[in-house]
């Protein structure tokens, strides 16, 4: 560690330039550009009511399919749009940009709550087969392998033509497909922990199971569980963009990432900015989630390598 | 050995049946179509005319039972019949199951041939463009919407460039044009797991210690490569492939809905919207048997390439 801090001291009277010493200290060591995408994610979709341009819900005739802001000619030969569309606007004429911003919100309260709920089950699973083995653990390790078989967007697109597609369903969809991740490496995880003195130790000073569980063992997986948890959230929102194009997922009007991308599949010839830019919004964020993901299980958890 | 391949094989049964039931209970849990008729105003069948229809179709009865049922005849090879068209599932499956299996073979070629021998020069020549082109691709392919991936391809090279067509299967047995775009929107995220997974198993076998006593011995470079490191670097990329191929089966059925490919995918798709449930279930046992053979199979390859767990 202090070879490399002298190297770079050194690096720095040599005098690489500005750029390149930002370059070496903070774009490179930190996922600089991947945490400003997320930041500008997360704050759309905490303001996004207060910041969109335009109402996500109201359709203009005038407005249908108009080109985006930088395409002068579109709006030369429409001299009735009189306020550009900065991403140009659907087949009912509702901005792009707006929508965009309005589908991040409720993309971001899906997935977060899908995400919890999956976080929770999961790694109380894992912790109850890691520390209890036994019948417990065989019967938890079952399900799991059987769950791991169940293709979910087959059972998803069985139930939103049955019960009906609601963001509640979507949801508890989402949840079913996030816990299973957690399992194994929690598992994996409490088995070595358990082998450690410290816990032979609080056994011996009296301690119940359950005050180990929570106070002893829970700690100290914490660091694997968070890991686990953003290298997931860019498969849910994937999953639930999916379900959104297939027309399964959350009901229009509402606007979602992915059912913006399945109005546009038909426009593609004429207005391809109703499906290019939602699925720009999926690839960033997505691409951003993981990279973040894996510097944090770099730092954290290189263990975790494999399951990734 | 033994032992471990019976316990892979009872709970790939469990898996099937457990599947297999989650769909056939969601479909019959539905609100019963038949009740329509026989609602007052409705369209004059009566409630007796009813209950004989529910029992010649068996809708009677206990939803276990039914299940039951429906199982023994689907191990003979008897999935029922279509409600929308009358016609037999088995059929109507066999008709499409060709277009999807040649889509998902196709694409794993694309995936395993694109994937592993880039994560393989990616961790030879670490530091190097080939490892900065090999992460780009893995963070590319995993986190591009396949179906936003077909969208582009689509506007790129239907709309503007009218290279390849956008729909269907083509003519004739196999038809490139036709393939091109649905084998990279479907093989896309499998190739940058297998970069990802081949990458990182080969930096860890190279730097074992047998590899480091291979080199002071003086063997080549390429011998040390593909005979000592990349055979023991194999066994993580054989391990994921079920994993990996799981994706296939949700992938293709939006890769099919895209490209208008005639295969189960769109079959599976459409016979939800019809509320044809025979179909739906007989589809999503197609699909959870195809994944158990898979991981089944790569259990198997991992038993033979990994002598440990063979001799345990």
């Amino acid at each position: 560690m202090a070879q490399k801090t002298r190297d770079e001291s050194a690096d720095f009277i040599r005098g690489p330039g500005f750029f390149a010493r930002l370059r070496i200290s903070v774009l490179w060591r930190y996922p600089v550009l991947p945490v400003l995408i997320l930041l500008a994610l997360l704050i759309t979709g905490i303001f996004s009511p207060l910041i969109e341009p335009k109402d996500p819900f109201t359709q203009s005739l005038r407005a249908r399919n108009a080109a985006p802001a930088w395409n002068s000619q579109w709006y030369e030969e429409h001299p009735r749009v009189e306020l550009r569309y900065l991403l140009g606007a659907d087949h009912v004429g509702r901005d792009v940009l707006s929508r965009i911003m309005r589908g991040a919100q409720i993309s971001l309260m899906v997935v977060v709550v899908a995400l919890g709920a999956g976080t929770v089950i999961g790694t109380s699973l894992g912790l109850l087969a890691g520390y209890f083995r036994g019948p417990i653990d065989e019967a938890i390790m079952r399900i799991w392998d059987m769950w791991a078989a169940i293709p979910f967007l087959l059972i998803a697109l069985v139930i939103a033509t049955v019960i009906g597609n609601s963001i509640p369903i979507v949801m508890g969809l989402l949840a079913m497909v996030s816990w299973s991740a957690f399992v194994p490496n929690v598992r994996a995880e409490v088995l070595s922990l358990k082998e450690r003195d410290y816990i032979s130790n609080a056994r011996i000073a009296g301690a119940s199971s359950r005050r180990i569980i929570f106070r002893h063992i829970l700690p100290n997986v914490l660091n694997t569980v968070v890991v686990i948890a953003t290298l997931r959230i860019g498969g849910l929102i994937l999953a639930e963009a999916s379900l959104g194009f297939l027309g399964v997922g959350i009901p229009k009007p509402t606007p979602t990432w992915g059912n913006m991308i399945n109005d546009g599949r038909e426009y593609l010839s004429s207005a391809w900015w109703i499906s290019f830019f939602p699925g720009l919004a999926i690839f960033l964020v997505v691409m951003s989630l993981n990279f973040f993901g894996d510097w944090l299980r770099d730092r954290w958890d290189p263990r975790l390598r494999q399951a990734g | 050995m033994r032992r471990f391949l019976l316990r892979r094989f009872i709970s790939a049964v469990l898996s099937l049946i457990g599947a297999t039931f989650i769909v056939f209970v969601i479909s019959i849990g539905a609100d019963d179509p038949l009740l329509l008729y026989a609602k007052p105003g409705g369209y004059g069948v009566s409630p007796e005319q009813v209950q004989a229809l529910k029992e010649k179709l068996g809708l009677d009865k206990p939803i276990v039972v039914q299940y039951t049922l429906w199982f023994a005849r689907a191990a003979k090879g008897d999935l029922g019949k279509s409600i929308f068209d009358e016609r037999d599932v088995s059929k109507k499956i066999a008709e499409r199951i060709g277009a999807t299996l040649k889509l998902g073979v196709a694409s794993w070629i694309f995936a395993t041939l694109l994937g592993v021998p880039l994560g393989v020069l990616a961790a030879v020549k670490r530091g190097s463009g080939w490892d900065y082109l090999g992460r780009f691709v893995a963070l590319f392919g995993q986190a591009i919407p396949n179906f936003w991936l077909g969208i582009v391809l689509v506007l790129i090279f239907t709309v503007r460039l009218d290279w390849l067509p956008s729909s269907t299967a083509g003519e004739g047995f196999i038809s490139i044009k036709h393939m091109i775009m649905p084998v990279v929107v479907l093989g896309t995220s499998t190739a940058a797991g297998y970069l990802r997974i081949t990458r990182s198993a080969m930096l860890e076998v190279l730097d074992a210690e047998f590899i480091k006593l291979a080199r002071s011995k003086g063997v080549g470079n390429s011998l040390i490569v593909w005979k000592h490191a990349f055979r023991n670097a194999l066994i993580p990329p054989l391990t994921v492939s079920a994993i990996l191929l799981t994706g296939f089966i949700t992938g293709s059925v939006v890769t099919e809905t895209v490209f208008a490919w005639p295969g189960l995918g769109r079959l599976a798709v459409d016979s939800v919207a019809a509320n044809d449930f025979p179909l739906v279930t007989g589809i999503t046992l197609i699909f959870v048997a195809a994944w158990v053979l898979m991981n089944f199979a790569a259990d198997l390859m991992y038993a033979i390439v990994d002598p440990r767990i063979r001799l345990s």
